[in-house]
């Protein structure tokens, strides 16, 4: 009873994981394509420097993560709001992750494309902007999917540095009505469940609306699962 | 007469489809017959029939004198006696051709690891493959994996072996190889049931031959007459195509 | 201000904490891998009822948040009177949420194994779990190596959110040192350095797992990312 009282409230506060959701995934996106491209056309400076990038972001915790972007400001003098810093270190993480799966759609793409570009006179970034992302990011689809419910997920743990997101909520509910514990949490990973459902949902359509003969999606991401 | 495998009125269908619309024969110790028809004639599910890898909706089989479809049959024993070599070899992908040979002696007929080696050794070495036994199947050729394949077969020493169109999966250039293996089978005496359109190996090993259209038998009989003088016209028909596409190797002389 | 003076005071109890990272991976993971073979054999040969309450199993573990399933466990069972320590009732979350991802990766394997390897494993009178055990396991173990590291070094990683059940890992000793010193960036950086070490060693003995049980044409190329 209590739990249908408190559904808007609830919503209310997932409304905190879907705004940081929607800050991090545009971050996490753009640094993650330029990650790719640095690793696989960028000078051998440059490419070191993207494949630090993506393995020191992939290889830390989502929550320590978290820690450094809300502790490690404030000890250079810069103010951080616990939001930005969420925002930040989980977008940088997904940087990490998307930039693996946009540089291995990349590499895919057959060399020809680009010496085909190339010869009929565009320059190397017109060949990589219209000949070859347009087909990476179509092989990138699926696996660019799994990330984008893998994140929308992990933005619970925004909760850790005291976001008042709705895993945040869903315990103050928990210390005030314990014998609820598991009605209470259940029902916030009902709700991921929905929203994971209806993402993916999208996603899978816009793979459709996409798809061409031939460039089917071939990447896979991380917790992917083979065809 | 001494019959190793008795058909009666087998039938099977996949849906609406029926592919075996009653099929009856015997095949009797020692001897080797081929089953040639079209595609789609029903041989290749037959065959799976016989040991129920496919399970047939109506009728009976015999091994020897043990009923294979009856409902207590111990079918694993039962298709350890009947070697069956498939289209595709279908060697087990991680496992070396020695291994290959020796999984069945190992967990089917329990024997213990040493003998094992030494049997299926034996059987490499009648297939001429004895010195691949470390190979894995990817580093082999068509024609080497299906050898092995029959290898694997024989080590079970079966009462017959059946043959799922053994060379056709395979480069002209490489048939060859396995069609001698086989000729070297039927000459030992080994009871062979072998659906394939090798008319070269038709013609010199073949004691009978089964034809097969339209999911029934039309013809059976030694290849002498089927092929010289065939009873019915569909036979003569499907004869002649064959002659026409495999002309020149079906005159071929055994190696 | 000193700060190798501070790293010999502080390593102690973050090597502690990570010992207790490695355990519960350790833990999580052999849990994952049973409850995952089981999960992935109900769905492909188990009866309707078994097969669809594993797929409904892997569809909530898969869907929802890790940390809702802690929370799950840790808050919630003992409401219905079950009473776990905070180490086994990390495990037992992060181990449910591995099973369902490891059961659709030991899936995807066996499936992608050709018919004809079962087939030819019936053929020579082997039962339908000897063919499983000795023909089909062993290869779809084999092609599952790639995928299961990644999911090893994930699990890695996101055992860090025991700390939230109270359970002193890594990051839980790195959070009781901050708070202690108010050192925090510094302390992040030392568990973050760590964290890191541990991954790219797991990566290199995963790897020699991978070279070592190698076999010519079984799922050659996917590497370790």
């Amino acid at each position: 009873m209590i739990i249908i009282q408190a559904t808007p409230t609830f919503l209310q506060y997932t409304l905190i994981n879907l705004a940081v959701f929607a800050v991090l995934l545009p971050i996490g996106f753009a640094i993650g394509t330029l990650v790719a491209l640095g690793q696989v056309y960028g000078h051998p400076v440059i490419a070191a420097l993207a494949t630090a990038w993506a393995w020191f972001f992939r290889g830390v915790p989502a929550l320590v993560l978290l820690f450094l972007f809300y502790y490690g400001p404030p000890v250079f003098n810069i103010n951080i709001e616990p939001f930005t810093a969420a925002a930040l270190a989980m977008g940088f993480r997904s940087s990490g992750y998307q930039s693996q799966i946009f540089r291995g759609a990349i590499e895919s793409v057959p060399a020809g494309q680009m010496v085909a570009g190339r010869a009929i006179g565009m320059s190397r970034l017109q060949t990589v902007w219209s000949i070859v992302l347009p087909q990476a990011f179509r092989l990138a689809l699926p696996a660019w999917t799994n990330e984008f419910s893998a994140v929308l997920k992990d933005t619970t743990l925004v909760y850790a540095i005291g976001i008042n997101e709705v895993m945040r909520f869903a315990r103050t509910i928990y210390v005030a009505r314990p014998e609820l514990a598991i009605l209470t949490f259940l029902f916030v990973a009902l709700i991921f469940w929905v929203l994971t459902v209806i993402g993916t949902g999208l996603l899978q359509r816009l793979e459709r609306r996409l798809a061409l003969p031939g460039l089917e999606g071939r990447m896979r991401g991380p917790r992917a699962v083979a065809k | 007469m001494d019959a190793i495998l008795t058909v009666e009125d087998l039938h099977k269908s996949f849906d609406d489809l029926e592919v075996l619309k009653g099929i009856s024969f015997t095949l009797e110790r020692g001897r080797t017959v081929l089953v040639m028809g079209p595609s789609g004639s029903g041989k290749s599910t037959m065959l799976r029939c016989l040991n129920r890898l496919l399970e047939p909706d109506q009728g009976r089989v015999w091994l020897e004198d043990v009923e294979l479809t009856a409902a207590q049959a111990d079918l694993n024993k039962l298709r350890a006696s009947i070697g069956y070599v498939f289209q595709d070899f279908n060697l087990f992908a991680h496992l070396t051709a020695l291994d290959n040979v020796c999984i069945g002696l190992r967990k089917v007929k329990r024997m213990p690891r040493r003998q094992a080696h030494e049997h299926a050794m034996q059987a490499l070495e009648q297939v001429g493959m004895a010195d691949r036994c470390a190979h894995y199947p990817a580093q082999l050729s068509g024609g080497q994996q299906q050898r092995i394949a029959i290898a694997r077969g024989l080590a079970m020493e079966p009462k017959l072996m059946l043959f799922d169109e053994p060379t056709s999966a395979l480069d002209p250039e490489l048939t060859g190889e396995v069609l001698a293996v086989m000729d070297d089978l039927a000459r030992g005496g080994m009871t062979m049931l072998v659906v394939s359109h090798e008319v070269g190996f038709a013609r010199r090993a073949a004691d009978e031959i089964i034809f097969m259209e339209n999911s029934r038998i039309v013809e059976q009989g030694p290849p002498e007459q089927l092929f010289v003088n065939p009873r019915e016209e569909r036979t003569a028909q499907f004869l002649q195509r064959i002659h026409a596409i495999e002309g020149p190797m079906a005159q071929e002389q055994p190696p | 201000m000193n700060l190798e003076f501070d790293l010999a005071d502080w390593l102690p109890h973050l090597l502690d904490g990570l010992l207790v990272t490695l355990e519960i991976t350790a833990l999580c993971i052999g849990l994952g891998i049973v409850l995952g073979l089981v999960l992935a054999f109900a769905r492909l040969y188990a009866q309707r009822p078994f097969a669809w309450a594993a797929t409904a199993f892997i569809n909530f573990f898969r869907g929802t948040p890790i940390l809702a399933q802690l929370f799950l466990v840790y808050y919630g069972l003992p409401s219905i009177g079950i009473r776990l320590e905070p180490f086994t009732a990390g495990v037992l979350a992060l181990g449910l949420n591995t099973s369902a991802y490891q059961a659709e990766y030991f899936r995807g394997a066996i499936q992608s194994l050709p018919a004809g390897q079962m087939l030819a494993a019936r053929s020579i009178g082997m039962s339908r779990l000897q063919a499983l055990q000795s023909i089909i396991l062993p290869q779809a173990l084999r092609l599952v190596i790639p995928p299961w590291s990644n999911e090893l070094i994930l699990m890695l990683k996101y055992s860090s959110i025991v700390f939230l059940a109270t359970v002193m890992d890594l990051m839980g000793e790195g959070l009781v040192l901050a708070s202690e010193t108010y050192r925090y960036f510094e302390i992040f950086i030392v568990v973050a350095i760590m964290y890191l070490i541990v991954v790219l060693a797991v990566t290199w003995l995963l790897h020699r797992l991978q070279v070592w049980l190698r076999v010519p044409g079984l799922g050659a190329g996917d590497s370790i990312a």
